[in-house]
């Protein structure tokens, strides 16, 4: 049944991108959250980071998995400082052009992109680490299995750190203060400062998050992607998308449409042909727009309110 | 006196090509004037009715390849194109306005960069029509002299200039100007706003495919990475219109002066060449942080700031 495997084999695919998209989703989806505007350099921040990986494993011999740890806390700095020094001060100049803020991160994204062509020339590059052609296959497992499925080691690994990463954030934002203080803020603003919420400071808090999430994303991928300065606006494009069809700002609704969108894309490319997958993302987009424009997390709640 | 300015602008600007300036020069006239179209087509939408676009780059690249296709397939003169890319581009922004226009904030914007960007893929893929990523050749322009393509963008630059002037002093214009200060508010005073909003987006759209539709008669080539680019048209739009003045009716020309010549000035530096968009980006958050109604919206400021330093 051959038809069968590739459709399995499309899902698991999929599925695991979907760890990955989600992890850029939450990133934007926080900072749409509290701040209320899109971050346009976020994909750009990510192939940041994925350059940190690329050369601390080319000078450093370091692991990319194990990069994680360094670029999630130099991310965070490079988000803080952003959100400080250029989006905070925005706050009080006085306008006619209602996106300021939105432009401005347009500006950034178009540095950020810019520099590293600059520096690191604009060459794909990659990480050959020894586990890169590493597989499992169903059949190794179950030796009389009617199908063929396989599952690349550094896929899965990847996945299963997102998905680490995506429950640690969960509990940071459901237990700890800060996390309760960020939730008040992107739930009512002025609310949150009557409450005594530093309200500035959860914006900076919050911005730094979103990038180091975005930055440890840019990590994951590394293995199983080229790397070339001008990869930062597609992931834009991701991120933005999964938050849309995750739903305005929700985190949760963001986990679901980085799974969503993976899992299309990856049956787009598949059935329909390679170059199509980008507009099928946007197929999704739009139709999400059209149909659901809350996103999945309007379905979550109104099944929550039901109750 | 007033009234006549800009026709004298145009009349003093027809008389360039008697100075006998070298090709490369009259080449940069014709950008200046061309962007100068886009930056006032994109200024409608985002200056005066509130609905930033990030995806210009749609409606210029539409228009190219309208000229494109009526030019390779059936071997027409490009130049049908203009008329032509007038009923496409109005068709294509109705059915855009009807998904985007009910947008608001971000979601409007990222959903315009996302056209552009479906636009683009469509074209690289859709080999048949658009033979894809090798692109479309005209294999013999219209005139040799670039004298002529001067007179048609100047004269296109004028008709734009009027049609903007014209729809923005109406009673239209102020419909415009409430919606993009308060949209609830503008509704609840029996504005139609998705009527004035998809108006503005579809003369708005028309006006950069007519300046797409020269393009590619002006230039003789075009594939989808060159007309339907995000940061060369889309944001370069945007930044015209920002460094000029938004919702000013002269800011854009003098962004267009700005921005084309910056262009070329930075692209000519053998170090800098390659940091241009470095550039462009920090003058765009220098802008937005220091003058965020561009030069000819800030224009008292600027004033203000050399007098105190006379005065001081």
């Amino acid at each position: 049944m051959p038809k069968l495997e590739v459709f399995l084999q499309t899902l698991i695919q999929g599925f695991l991108l979907g760890g990955l998209y989600a992890l850029i989703g939450l990133g934007m989806a926080l900072i749409m959250g509290v701040m209320k505007i899109i971050n346009l350099a976020h994909g750009q921040l990510m192939m940041i980071a994925m350059y940190m990986a690329f050369w601390l494993f080319t000078l450093g011999h370091v692991d990319p998995y194990v990069s994680v740890l360094l670029a999630v806390p130099a991310m965070f700095g490079i988000g803080v400082a952003i959100q400080k020094w250029l989006i905070n001060p925005l706050q009080r100049v006085d306008s006619i052009m209602p996106q300021n803020q939105i432009i401005l991160t347009v500006g950034i994204g178009m540095v950020l992109t810019n520099l590293a062509t600059l520096f690191f020339s604009g060459d794909y590059r990659s990480t050959p680490v020894s586990y890169a052609t590493k597989a499992w296959y169903l059949s190794d497992f179950w030796k009389t299995s009617p199908l063929e499925l396989s599952v690349s080691y550094k896929e899965l690994v990847s996945f299963l750190v997102a998905a680490a990463i995506t429950a640690a954030l969960w509990f940071f934002l459901q237990k700890t203060d800060t996390g309760k203080s960020i939730r008040a803020t992107a739930q009512d603003k002025d609310a949150a400062l009557l409450m005594g919420v530093n309200v500035e400071r959860m914006r900076v808090v919050t911005f730094g998050l979103g990038t180091a999430l975005v930055g440890a994303a840019g990590c994951l991928f590394i293995p199983a992607y080229y790397l070339f300065p001008d990869l930062g606006g597609q992931f834009t494009t991701i991120a933005f998308v999964v938050t849309i069809i995750g739903g305005l700002g929700s985190t949760t609704g963001a986990i679901f449409g980085g799974l969503i969108l993976a899992v299309f894309e990856s049956f787009t490319a598949t059935y329909v042909g390679m170059g199509w997958a980008t507009v099928g993302r946007f197929v999704i987009f739009v139709a999400v727009l059209i149909f659901l424009p809350g996103g999945v997390y309007s379905l979550i709640r109104s099944k929550k309110l039901g109750k | 006196m007033q009234r006549y300015a800009p026709l004298a602008v145009a009349a003093l600007l027809a008389l360039v090509p008697f100075l006998g300036l070298s090709s490369y020069l009259m080449h940069i006239f014709i950008l200046v004037i061309m962007w100068a179209i886009i930056g006032m087509a994109w200024n409608l939408l985002g200056g005066f009715t509130g609905l930033v676009s990030f995806g210009h780059a749609a409606f210029f690249g539409l228009g190219a390849y309208c000229a494109a296709i009526v030019y390779h397939h059936f071997a027409w003169s490009g130049w049908w194109g203009l008329p032509l890319s007038v009923v496409v581009v109005a068709l294509f922004s109705l059915v855009m306005g009807f998904v985007v226009l009910r947008l608001r904030g971000p979601y409007f914007n990222l959903s315009t960069l996302a056209i552009g960007e479906v636009l683009r893929v469509t074209a690289q893929n859709l080999d048949k029509l658009t033979q894809g990523d090798l692109g479309i050749l005209l294999s013999q322009r219209t005139w040799t002299e670039k004298q002529n393509y001067y007179w048609v963008v100047l004269l296109l630059a004028l008709g734009t200039y009027y049609a903007v002037k014209a729809l923005v002093g109406s009673r239209r214009g102020y419909y415009f100007v409430a919606i993009r200060e308060d949209q609830d508010a503008a509704e609840s005073l029996g504005i139609n706003t998705t009527l004035n909003k998809t108006i503005s987006l579809t003369v708005s759209g028309v006006l950069t495919g007519i300046a797409g539709a020269f393009y590619f008669n002006y230039m003789g080539y075009i594939d989808p990475k060159v007309v339907f680019d995000l940061p060369g048209i889309s944001i370069l739009a945007i930044m015209i219109v920002m460094v000029g003045g938004a919702a000013t009716l002269t800011g854009p020309l003098v962004g267009s002066v700005i921005m084309v010549l910056l262009a070329e000035w930075v692209r000519s530096i053998p170090k800098l060449g390659a940091a241009h968009m470095s550039v462009f980006g920090v003058l765009l958050i220098l802008m937005i942080i220091f003058l965020p109604n561009g030069l000819v919206g800030d224009f008292g400021k600027i004033r203000k700031l050399f007098r105190r330093k006379e005065a001081a």
